[in-house]
């Protein structure tokens, strides 16, 4: 065993900074238009945009958080990457298409299509801007943790290296060179984790296999409830992964609807081919990080195990490894989310359009999380994203899932559902966060694991206040479903003059 | 990139304008139209497409229903382990790749059907 050497994980974050700028700068040197600023020119293939895709998603929570909880909590906690990963199938099957189709960038842009409200759109761009800012908030967060246990720098530089290199990308490059930036950080992530996964098992081996024991978790959930917090999970992580900003705004990169499903399948191949890493760090750390389940960092069994394990300078060069792959986390989330949500600031809260306003929003994008990070104490990073997948699930599942397939949705309806489910879930987490209600019990579990209720409230505001106001359906519904559904074959030389 | 070196940047906006062509056929006229008859063509393309995708959604509902039930009888945290860490994904990719070929089969013998094509 030996403290890591600073160096080269120092030298190995430096780099990933560097790539990042750097395949920025190239992306920027090819987006020329405003287009190429926003939605990549539309033309990003489904084998480049899946990558992209998967990796800007594969956040902090999936590299660091996911084996933190196996080891915390055992093998219950697997099931948040088998959600995020079965999300991206809810997703393809009930909205992928049609929602490109739809020819929105954002929710907001979604809502106001369908619906013909400016009001509904309101209440859905606050609701997109919170949640981005509640899901970018733990991105930075585990930033700034991560060079504190590698590096021994002081816990804030992580969060600000971590904004500032995104604003500078996102503001510089926008869409298209974010898009290279996914995509050299999909593969880079996974060869992080998959090459020192293999060192570490060749290591377990030599060791003479020894059997990793479940059974003397001291909580086998955090809650005193754990089946009613396991479905709470699986809902909203099933559910709320087509709702999550910076999900949608890359649906718009795909040519066109059928792109975009097969761009979704893809996506789903790459997802779950690196899920199969963290469940490995989770055991291994149980057996020879165990200590980390008493101190409270145990998302960082991921970073500590090479040293640990195969310790020397092999273990300090694969410790550098990963962590070059947890920044290339951090920056990739946290630029989609800032993406989306600058695009969001720039269409609704700003006076008026382009590119310069857009770099404005960018700013107004990750400070305000920026601000979170460093004010709010630390949640552990995947329970922090789990909330962010509640308030999604409540509010952004029912109103894409109606609309879409729902012919007498009315702006009302939504409106009563947007506030009736996004609102108590976002309420639930907000009380939890606050520590006002703590464990045992069962007020505790039904705030902490909204989704059960909440997403099941959303839904039926929207349909009851819906079916109450019929005079109110949009005159355009018919127009949006036909739009929604028809296959390019039959529109294509039409829709491409309609799109923005 | 120096300012010297790189290439003078331009903004193009707007989409270049296109030619709207006629409707091929008389089904196509009518879905554009929202005659009656259309609207009765684009209901019958949403079913199908959305049984495809319910019969995806309902096989994942009651698998993740029941698998928590499943594991908390069972009780062994290595099966649990081994069955989320690894057996998940195989399945989820195949049932995504399964529903993309029936929808777009579906697409397809729609697109006959508009254009009066038989099925083959």
């Amino acid at each position: 065993m030996s403290t890591p050497d600073h160096t080269a994980s120092w030298v190995a974050v430096a780099l990933v900074v560097l790539a990042t700028v750097l395949v920025g700068g190239f992306g920027l040197r090819i987006s020329r238009t405003t287009s190429d600023f926003y939605v990549a020119s539309r033309t990003v293939r489904p084998r480049l945009n899946a990558a992209a895709i998967s990796g800007e998603y594969l956040s902090a929570a999936s590299f660091l958080g996911v084996a933190g909880l196996v080891l915390l909590h055992g093998p219950d906690m697997l099931w948040y990457p088998v959600g995020y990963t079965a999300g991206y199938l809810v997703l393809l099957v009930f909205v992928a298409a049609p929602l490109r189709r739809s020819g929105a960038y954002t929710l907001p842009d979604f809502a106001e299509g369908r619906l013909e409200s400016l009001h509904v759109r309101r209440l859905v761009s606050i609701l997109v801007v919170g949640a981005g800012w509640l899901y970018l908030v733990p991105q930075l967060q585990g930033a700034g943790l991560t060079l504190k246990i590698l590096t021994g720098a002081p816990g804030w530089l992580g969060d600000v290296l971590v904004a500032t290199v995104v604003m500078v990308a996102v503001a510089a490059g926008g869409m298209r060179s974010i898009t290279f930036v996914q995509v050299f950080q999909y593969w880079l992530k996974l060869t992080a984790l998959l090459v020192p996964a293999l060192f570490l098992v060749l290591a377990w081996q030599g060791d003479g296999r020894p059997r990793v024991s479940f059974d003397d978790q001291f909580a086998v959930f955090r809650a005193d409830h754990p089946l009613y917090a396991t479905y709470g999970l699986i809902v909203a992580t099933f559910l709320g992964t087509m709702g999550l900003p910076h999900v949608v705004v890359r649906f718009y990169t795909s040519p066109n609807g059928r792109d975009a499903r097969r761009t979704t399948v893809a996506v789903l191949a790459l997802v779950g081919l690196f899920y199969l890493l963290p469940p490995i760090y989770g055991a291994l750390g149980r057996l020879y990080a165990p200590e980390l389940r008493h101190g409270g960092d145990a998302d960082a069994a991921v970073l500590l195990l090479p040293a640990r394990v195969i310790g020397g300078l092999g273990g300090d060069l694969l410790g550098a490894l990963i962590a070059g792959g947890a920044f290339a986390a951090f920056l990739s989330t946290a630029s989609g989310l800032t993406m989306a949500v600058a695009g969001v600031i720039t269409q609704d809260v700003l006076p008026s359009r382009g590119v310069r306003h857009f770099r404005l929003a960018t700013v107004l994008a990750i400070a305000v999380p920026l601000a979170g990070s460093l004010l709010v104490s630390r949640v552990p990073v995947a329970d922090a994203v789990g909330m962010a997948f509640a308030v999604s699930a409540s509010s952004f599942c029912p109103l894409l899932v109606l609309g879409i397939w729902w012919r007498r949705l009315t702006p009302p309806g939504a409106i009563a559902g947007l506030l009736l489910g996004g609102g108590s879930a976002l309420l639930a987490v907000a009380i939890t966060v606050s520590g006002a209600v703590t464990p045992p019990g069962w007020p505790h579990a039904l705030l902490a694991w909204p989704a059960v209720w909440s997403v099941p409230v959303g839904f039926l505001a929207m349909i009851l206040v819906s079916l109450a106001t019929p005079g109110r359906i949009p005159p355009g519904t018919n127009a949006a479903m036909t739009r929604f559904h028809l296959p390019e074959a039959l529109t294509s030389a039409r829709g491409a003059g309609r799109e923005r | 990139m120096s300012p010297e070196t790189a290439p003078r940047r331009e903004v193009v906006t707007g989409e270049p304008r296109r030619v709207r062509p006629l409707p091929r056929y008389r089904t196509q006229a009518e879905i554009e139209e929202q005659t009656a008859l259309g609207g009765a063509y684009v209901r019958s393309l949403m079913r199908s497409q959305l049984r495809a995708g319910l019969t995806v959604f309902a096989v994942l509902a009651l698998v993740a229903g029941t698998l928590p039930l499943l594991f908390a009888a069972l009780n062994s945290a290595a099966l649990v382990w081994a069955v989320l860490g690894f057996a998940t994904y195989p399945p989820l990719t195949l049932a995504a790749w399964w529903y993309v070929r029936r929808a777009e089969r579906n697409e397809r013998d729609f697109a006959r059907l508009v254009e009066g094509r038989p099925t083959p």
